[in-house]
C-alpha cells in the first residue's frame, strides 16, 4: 500500500486550528527526549518549562505580565505579515517607543497628574510608528524589502538606548549606574489587581486584541490587508492601494510594538535600563505564527510563550535547567508548526496498483 | 502491397487522474512513422496531459506504450529525448534571463562546448530556414522568436517524433505558414508529427490523421482532409453547434467610450508601452482587439481598467467624462468595469469566497461597504445572485474561488461584472482555457449587455471569438493599434498582417541582424 | 600612511566571515531559495567550532565540524521548504532562532575561554613583515574565502551544472518540464549555503575574538544577506562589497582605540555605523537600478511539481 500527497482543493481548516495544538505537544515530547539523550533531566525540565507555571496558581499573575507585551507586538506583526509586510525589527520599535515614553517622563518627572501617562503612552505609540517610517518609505519609494531595513534598524536602536542610558539620561542618584531615575508615581503603571503585580497593561493587551480582531474582521481595511497578502495584482484591481497598505502595515505594527515598549518600561521596569531589549520584539513573531496570525490565536499563543519563558526561569532555579534551552523550546514549536501547515494544503491519499481504472472515491487519511 | 510497419508511437489504454478529475479516461492513440497526425479537443480535454506522458514529465496511473513495435516505459524526459521524442511547449520552458544558447544546451543531454553547440544551431536554421540570433538573451525576443528556440531545441535532437503543444496561439497568419513548410518537410524525412490544437481550419491544412479527444476519452479517429470543420466540431463538443443569437443588426447608440491617443510609457523592465492609443465605442456595440499575444494586451486593459492611470485625464472618457487620470474605484464609479486575462490572482483571489471575490470589484457600486464596515449579507445575497444566473457549478457563496473549475470560475467572474450593469464593459480573453460550452454562455452574455445599452471592449487572441462576436475590430501591435474596422468587410489576410506589424519587417531585419 | 598596513590586516579579516556567508548565500539564492537563517547557522558554527577546538585543539576537525553542524541545520530548514512547501521566510527567521538558542546553550561551558587562533601558513618573515604581510599574514580562512569568490564564479558562469542550478533558479516549471529535479539542486545549494556559513562562523573563535561569549556575530548574519543583494548576485562585486563593509567595522575599532574617534561621535554611534551604512547600500542599489532587478525570477517561491 503507497500513499502519496495531493493538494487539497480548500484548505482544511481542522488542521488550521489543530496544528498549533499539536505543534505544542509534540514539542513537549520531542523537547523531552531529545534533552533526556543529551544529558539533562529532560521531562523534567518540559514539566517546568510547560506544566509547573500552571498548577501553581500564584505564578498566573507573571503569565500575564509576561504574555502582556509579547501579545500587543504580536497583533501588530500579525496585520503586517498578513499582507506581506515582513516587520522582523518590531524589537527596534519596541525600543524606541520605550525611549521615546522615557522622554516625555523626564520632561514631566517633576509634575503630577493623571495625564502624564497616557501622554507617556501616546509618546511610545509615536515612537515606535516613526522608527518604522523609515522602513516603510524605502519600501515604497525604493522598493528595498523591509526584512533588512527593520532589522538593521533594530540594532541601530539598542545603540542609541545604551547611548542614553550610559549618557545623557543617567540618573544622578544612582551612584554612576546606568539607568535613568525611577519613573514617578504618576509614571508608573498602576496596579489592577490588589496584592498582585498585575498592571493595566495586561487592561491594555485585552483591548487592542479585541480591537484588532474587529477591524480584521469586520471592516474593508482588514479585507484590504487580506487581499494584498493573498494576490497584490487582485488588490491593485480592486482599486486598492499597495504603497498604503504597506505603510499601514508598518505603522501599526511600530505603534503596536512602541506601546507594548512603553507599557514595559512603566509597569514592570519602572526606569530604562541597558538591560531593557529583552527580546519581545522576535518571540512575538513566533507568537504570530503560531495564533495563525489571529487576534484570538494570538492571546493564546502569547500565553504558552509566556508559559515558557516563565517556567524556563522556574526550571532553572528548581533542576538548574538551562534558561537558553528555552530559547530551543520555542524554535521546534515554530518549525512544527511551519511543518504542520503542510498538512494544512495537503492530504495523504492511498495509491491503487495499476489495475483496471475505475472512477470510484478513494478513501483518504488525515 | 508492403509488410505492416510497426507504429512509430502506440498508447493503448492510458489512464490519468488528478485530484476530482479523471483527465485520460482508456485513451489509445495510434501515429505512423512520417505522418502529420492531430490531436484534437477543446481545453480541458485531456490533451496535455496525455501528451506530458509521452514527453515523460508525468507517468501514467494505467496502460501501455510501445515505440516502433516495442513495449516501453518513458520515465523522465531524458529518457524521451533518448528515444527521439522531441517536444515544443505550449508556455515555453525557456529561462528568461539567459541567453538562446543557454537555453539550448539546457535543452539537450549531450555536452557540447559552446563553440561546437553555435555551430550546430546555425546548422539546423538554415536547414530550415529560420532566423535566429544565438547571444541574445531570452527576455528581449518576442514571442515567435521564443518559439523558434524550442523548435531548434527539438530539431537537435533529430527527432522521429515530434510533439507541438498549441504552437499556432502566439503566431501570425503568415508565421503559421512558414511553420507549416518546416512541419511538412520534416514529415518528408520520416519524422512523425503529433499536432495537438483546437484551430480546426489549420488541422485540415496540415494533419493526414486526428484523434479527437473529448472529456478525458476518445471519441473519433478521422481524417480531416475529409471531414468538414463543423463535423469535427461537432465531435470535439459533443453537441450540435447552436449558432450565437445575434440580433442581425444592433442599433448602436451615441459614443460611450472614447479613447484618444492613449498613451502610457512601458511598465517594469519589459512591459509594452502603449502609443497613441485612440478608438471609439458607441452604446450596444462590442469593439474587438486582435493581437498576437505580448504587444500591449494587458498594458492597454490596465491603462482602461484604471490600475495604471493616465498622465492625460482627456486620453479616456466615458460617456463625455474625463476619467483618463481616475484610478480604478472612481472608475468603477463611473460605470467602468474590467475583466483582465488572468483569472488566478488577478481577477479574482484563489484563496477567498465567492462572496469575498464580489466585494473585491463590487463594493463601492452594491453598498457592501458602509462607513469603513463591511456588509456581508449585501455581498453573500449579490454572490447567490450572481451564481443562479450564470449557472456556475459551485457549492454556494462560501466555495472558495481557487476550487472552481476555469470555466465555472470565468463565468462567476463575467457575471460579478455583467450584474453591476456597467456602461462600460472591457474584457481580455474572455473564454481562454474555458469550456465551450460555458464559453458560449459567455458569448451570449456579452452580446446581451451590449444589447441593454453598454459599450464592450474585448480584447482577444482568438481571431475565430473576435469575428463571431464583435461588430468592429482594430489590431494591437508593439502598442499601436490599426484603426478600426467593421467585421462584416474584414480582410483576414490584411489582419494577418496587421498582427504581424505593419513594419513587419523590422522583427525580421533585427534578427538578420547577427 | 602608517596606517594603511594595519587598516588592510583588520578589514579583510573582519570581511572575511560576512564574504563567506555571501558566498554560500548568493548560491542558495541562484537557486531560487532565500535562507534567513545565515546569523542562526554562523552561530551554530562558531559554537561548535569553540567546542572542538576547546576539546581537540585541531583546528581543520573543528572547522569541518562547524561546517557540517550547520549544514545539518540548513536541512532542517531545506526540508521544511522544498519538501513541505513551508513559508520560506517564516522557517529562515526559526533557523535564526534556533540556531541561536543552541549555540547559548551549548556555549555555556566554554564562555570565555581562550581559542587558540588560526594562524598565517606562511613562514614567519612574511607572516609579520610590516609591509608583505600584507599579502601573507592572514589566516588561512581568508585564503579560502578569496579561492572561493572564483571558485562560486567559475561554477556558476561556467559549468554545466552550474547553469542548471541558475536555471533552476530562473524557472522552476520550464527546468522541471526538461527534467531536471529542481527539489535535488536546491537541496545542495542549500547545504553549500549551511556549510558556508558554518565556516564563516568559525572565523570569530579562530581569527577575530579568540574565545566564545554569547551573540558573538552580533547580527554579522543580516549583512551578509544584505550584501548579496548588493553584489545584484554576482561574485566579485560581493568581494568588494564584503571588504568596503570591513572598512566601516575597521573605522569603529580606531575611533575606539584612537580616542580621537569619540570627540566626534560617540562610541555607540560607531557601533551602529554598519548597521546604517547596510541601509543606505541598499537604498543607494535600489535607485540606481531603478526598475530591473538581477534577482533569480524563483527567489523565495515554493516549487510543487505536478506529476
Amino acid at each position: 500500500m503507497r500513499f502519496k500527497f495531493e493538494k487539497r482543493p480548500e484548505a482544511s481548516t481542522a488542521m488550521l486550528y489543530l496544528t498549533p495544538v499539536v505543534a505544542v505537544i509534540v514539542t513537549m515530547v520531542l523537547g523531552g527526549v531529545i534533552f533526556s539523550l543529551l544529558g539533562f533531566n529532560g521531562f523534567g525540565a518540559v514539566r517546568e518549562i510547560f506544566l509547573s507555571p500552571l498548577i501553581n496558581a500564584y505564578k498566573w499573575q507573571d503569565l500575564a505580565v509576561k504574555a502582556a507585551p509579547i501579545i500587543i507586538i504580536a497583533v501588530g506583526l500579525s496585520i503586517g505579515f498578513r499582507a506581506n509586510v515582513w516587520n522582523i525589527g518590531a524589537e527596534g520599535q519596541y525600543i524606541v517607543g520605550a525611549i521615546a515614553g522615557t522622554g516625555v517622563a523626564l520632561l514631566t518627572h517633576q509634575m503630577s497628574g493623571f495625564w502624564i501617562l497616557p501622554a507617556m503612552m501616546l509618546a511610545g505609540v509615536l515612537g515606535g510608528m516613526a522608527w518604522a517610517s523609515v522602513p516603510a518609505l524605502l519600501r515604497t519609494r525604493y522598493q528595498v524589502n523591509e526584512i533588512l531595513t527593520t532589522l538593521m534598524l533594530s540594532y541601530v536602536s539598542i545603540q542609541l538606548l545604551n547611548y542614553l542610558v550610559f549618557g545623557p539620561w543617567k540618573s544622578p542618584t544612582s551612584f554612576g549606574q546606568p539607568q535613568t531615575v525611577l519613573f514617578s508615581s504618576s509614571q508608573a503603571l498602576p496596579y489592577i489587581i490588589p496584592g498582585t503585580v498585575v498592571q493595566a497593561n495586561v487592561i491594555v493587551t485585552l483591548v487592542v486584541v479585541l480591537v484588532a480582531w474587529f477591524v480584521m474582521s469586520r471592516s474593508v481595511f482588514g479585507f484590504q490587508i487580506r487581499v494584498v497578502g493573498s494576490a497584490p495584482q487582485a488588490a491593485r484591481h480592486g482599486g486598492f492601494s499597495a504603497d498604503r497598505t504597506v505603510w499601514f502595515a508598518l505603522l501599526v505594527g511600530g505603534g503596536l510594538a512602541g506601546l507594548a515598549g512603553i507599557l514595559e518600561a512603566a509597569g514592570p521596569f519602572g526606569r530604562l535600563v541597558p538591560q531593557f531589549p529583552t527580546g519581545y520584539g522576535f518571540t512575538a513573531i513566533i507568537v504570530a505564527f503560531l495564533g495563525r496570525l489571529h487576534p484570538a490565536g494570538i492571546l493564546v499563543a502569547g500565553l504558552v510563550l509566556a508559559l515558557t519563558f516563565v517556567g524556563g526561569e522556574m526550571a532553572q532555579t528548581t533542576i538548574a535547567f538551562p534558561f537558553p534551552a528555552v530559547g530551543i523550546f520555542q524554535a521546534m514549536m515554530l518549525f512544527l508548526l511551519l511543518a504542520g501547515d503542510f498538512f494544512v494544503r495537503y492530504r495523504m491519499v492511498r495509491v491503487r496498483p495499476q489495475t483496471a481504472p475505475a472512477a470510484a472515491s478513494r478513501p483518504e487519511t488525515a | 502491397m508492403h509488410t505492416a510497419v510497426p507504429y512509430r508511437l502506440e498508447l493503448e489504454g492510458i489512464v490519468k487522474r488528478f485530484p476530482g478529475v479523471l483527465a485520460n479516461d482508456d485513451v489509445t492513440l495510434r501515429v505512423k512513422p512520417g505522418e502529420i497526425h492531430a490531436l484534437l479537443g477543446e481545453n480541458g480535454a485531456g490533451k496535455s496531459t496525455l501528451v506530458k506522458m509521452i514527453a515523460g514529465i508525468m507517468q501514467p496511473d494505467a496502460g501501455t506504450i510501445s515505440w516502433n513495435g516495442q513495449r516501453i516505459e518513458i520515465h523522465n524526459p531524458r529518457a524521451a529525448r533518448r528515444l527521439g521524442i522531441g517536444m515544443v511547449f505550449q508556455h515555453f520552458s525557456l529561462f528568461e534571463a539567459l541567453t538562446v544558447l543557454e537555453n539550448i544546451a539546457l535543452g539537450l543531454d549531450a555536452r557540447l562546448s559552446p563553440r561546437e553547440l553555435e555551430a550546430r544551431v546555425r546548422e539546423v536554421l538554415k536547414q530550415y530556414g529560420l532566423s535566429l540570433d544565438p547571444h541574445r538573451i531570452v527576455s528581449t525576443l518576442s514571442v515567435g522568436e521564443r518559439q523558434r528556440i524550442e523548435i531548434v531545441r527539438a530539431l537537435l535532437l533529430n527527432p522521429t517524433l515530434l510533439i507541438m503543444d498549441e504552437p499556432t496561439s502566439v503566431l501570425t497568419p503568415q508565421e503559421v505558414e512558414q511553420l507549416f513548410v518546416v512541419l511538412r518537410q520534416l514529415a518528408q524525412e520520416g519524422c512523425s508529427i503529433l499536432y495537438i490544437s483546437h484551430k480546426l481550419h489549420e488541422i485540415k491544412a496540415l494533419c493526414e490523421t486526428a484523434t479527437i479527444l473529448r472529456g478525458g476519452k476518445v471519441v473519433a479517429e478521422c481524417d480531416p482532409r475529409r471531414e468538414t470543420s463543423k463535423s469535427m466540431a461537432e465531435l470535439m463538443i459533443g453537441a450540435s453547434l447552436r449558432e450565437i443569437n445575434k440580433t442581425a443588426s444592433r442599433q448602436h447608440g451615441h459614443q460611450k467610450l472614447v479613447v484618444n491617443r492613449l498613451t502610457l510609457p512601458g511598465h517594469g523592465h519589459f512591459g509594452m508601452p502603449l502609443r497613441e492609443i485612440s478608438f471609439t465605442v458607441r452604446a450596444g456595440e462590442i469593439f474587438g482587439i486582435a493581437g498576437v499575444a505580448g504587444n500591449g494586451q494587458n498594458a492597454l486593459l490596465l491603462a482602461l481598467s484604471g490600475e495604471a492611470p493616465a498622465e492625460d485625464a482627456d486620453a479616456i472618457t466615458v460617456d463625455g467624462e474625463r476619467v483618463g487620470r481616475l484610478a480604478a474605484k472612481e472608475r468603477r464609479l463611473k460605470g467602468m468595469a474590467s475583466v483582465p486575462e488572468e483569472r488566478n490572482g488577478h481577477a479574482a483571489v484563489p484563496e477567498f469566497t465567492l462572496a469575498d471575490n464580489s466585494i473585491l470589484t463590487g463594493r463601492d457600486r452594491l453598498g457592501m461597504v458602509v462607513s469603513g464596515l463591511l456588509r456581508p449579507k449585501i455581498a453573500r445575497d449579490y454572490t447567490g445572485k450572481v451564481i443562479s444566473t450564470f449557472s456556475v457549478k459551485a457549492l454556494g457563496h462560501a466555495s472558495t474561488a481557487g476550487s472552481l473549475s476555469g470555466g465555472n470560475l470565468q463565468k462567476y467572474i463575467m457575471g460579478r461584472e455583467i450584474l453591476q450593469k456597467p456602461t462600460v464593459l472591457v474584457v481580455s480573453q474572455p473564454t481562454w482555457g474555458v469550456d465551450a460550452g460555458a464559453a458560449a454562455a459567455i458569448h451570449q452574455a456579452l452580446i446581451d449587455l451590449a444589447a441593454a445599452g453598454s459599450a464592450i471592449v474585448v480584447i482577444s487572441q482568438d481571431l475565430d471569438e473576435l469575428l463571431s462576436l464583435c461588430d468592429t475590430l482594430a489590431v494591437i501591435n508593439e502598442g499601436r493599434l490599426s484603426p478600426a474596422m467593421k467585421v462584416a468587410e474584414a480582410d483576414i489576410h490584411k489582419i494577418g498582417l496587421l498582427m504581424g506589424g505593419i513594419h513587419g519587417e523590422t522583427q525580421q531585419e533585427a534578427a538578420h541582424a547577427v | 600612511m602608517d596606517l594603511v598596513v594595519p587598516i588592510i590586516m583588520t578589514l579583510i579579516p573582519a570581511a572575511t566571515p560576512i564574504l563567506l556567508a555571501a558566498l554560500g548565500e548568493l548560491v542558495a539564492e541562484k537557486s531560487g531559495v532565500l535562507n534567513l537563517g545565515v546569523e542562526g547557522m554562523m552561530l551554530t558554527g562558531a559554537v561548535v567550532t569553540a567546542a572542538v577546538m576547546l576539546i581537540t585543539g585541531n583546528v581543520w576537525l573543528a572547522i569541518l565540524c562547524a561546517a557540517l553542524a550547520a549544514a545539518t541545520a540548513s536541512l532542517i530548514f531545506g526540508f521544511l521548504t522544498l519538501s513541505l512547501s513551508a513559508n520560506q521566510v517564516a522557517t529562515g527567521l526559526a533557523l535564526t532562532i534556533l540556531g541561536t538558542g543552541f549555540s547559548s546553550l551549548f556555549g555555556q561551558p566554554f564562555t570565555g575561554k581562550a581559542v587558540p587562533l588560526f594562524r598565517s601558513p606562511f613562514p614567519p618573515e612574511l607572516a609579520t613583515h610590516p609591509f608583505w604581510s600584507v599579502i601573507f599574514g592572514y589566516s588561512p580562512l581568508v585564503y579560502f574565502s578569496l579561492f572561493m569568490v572564483v571558485a562560486v564564479w567559475w561554477f556558476l558562469q561556467r559549468s554545466r551544472p552550474g547553469l542548471v542550478l541558475r536555471a533552476v533558479g530562473e524557472s522552476d516549471i520550464s527546468a522541471h518540464s526538461i527534467g531536471y529535479s529542481v527539489i535535488g539542486v536546491r537541496y545542495m545549494a542549500v547545504a553549500f549555503g549551511g556549510a558556508m556559513a558554518g565556516v564563516a562562523g568559525a572565523c570569530y573563535p579562530l581569527m577575530l575574538t579568540p574565545q566564545w561569549v554569547e551573540r558573538l556575530t552580533s547580527g554579522r548574519g543580516w549583512i551578509a544577506l544584505a550584501l548579496v543583494v548588493f553584489a545584484a548576485w554576482r561574485p566579485f562585486r560581493l568581494l568588494a562589497g564584503a571588504y568596503l563593509f570591513g572598512l566601516v567595522m575597521t573605522l569603529e575599532v580606531y575611533a575606539k582605540a584612537s580616542g580621537g574617534g569619540f570627540r566626534i561621535l560617540p562610541s555607540e554611534a560607531w557601533a551602529a555605523l554598519p548597521y546604517l551604512a547596510t541601509i543606505l547600500v541598499l537604498v543607494l542599489i535600489s535607485m540606481r537600478r531603478s526598475g530591473s532587478t538581477s534577482a533569480p525570477a524563483c527567489l523565495g517561491k515554493p516549487f510543487v511539481p505536478t506529476t
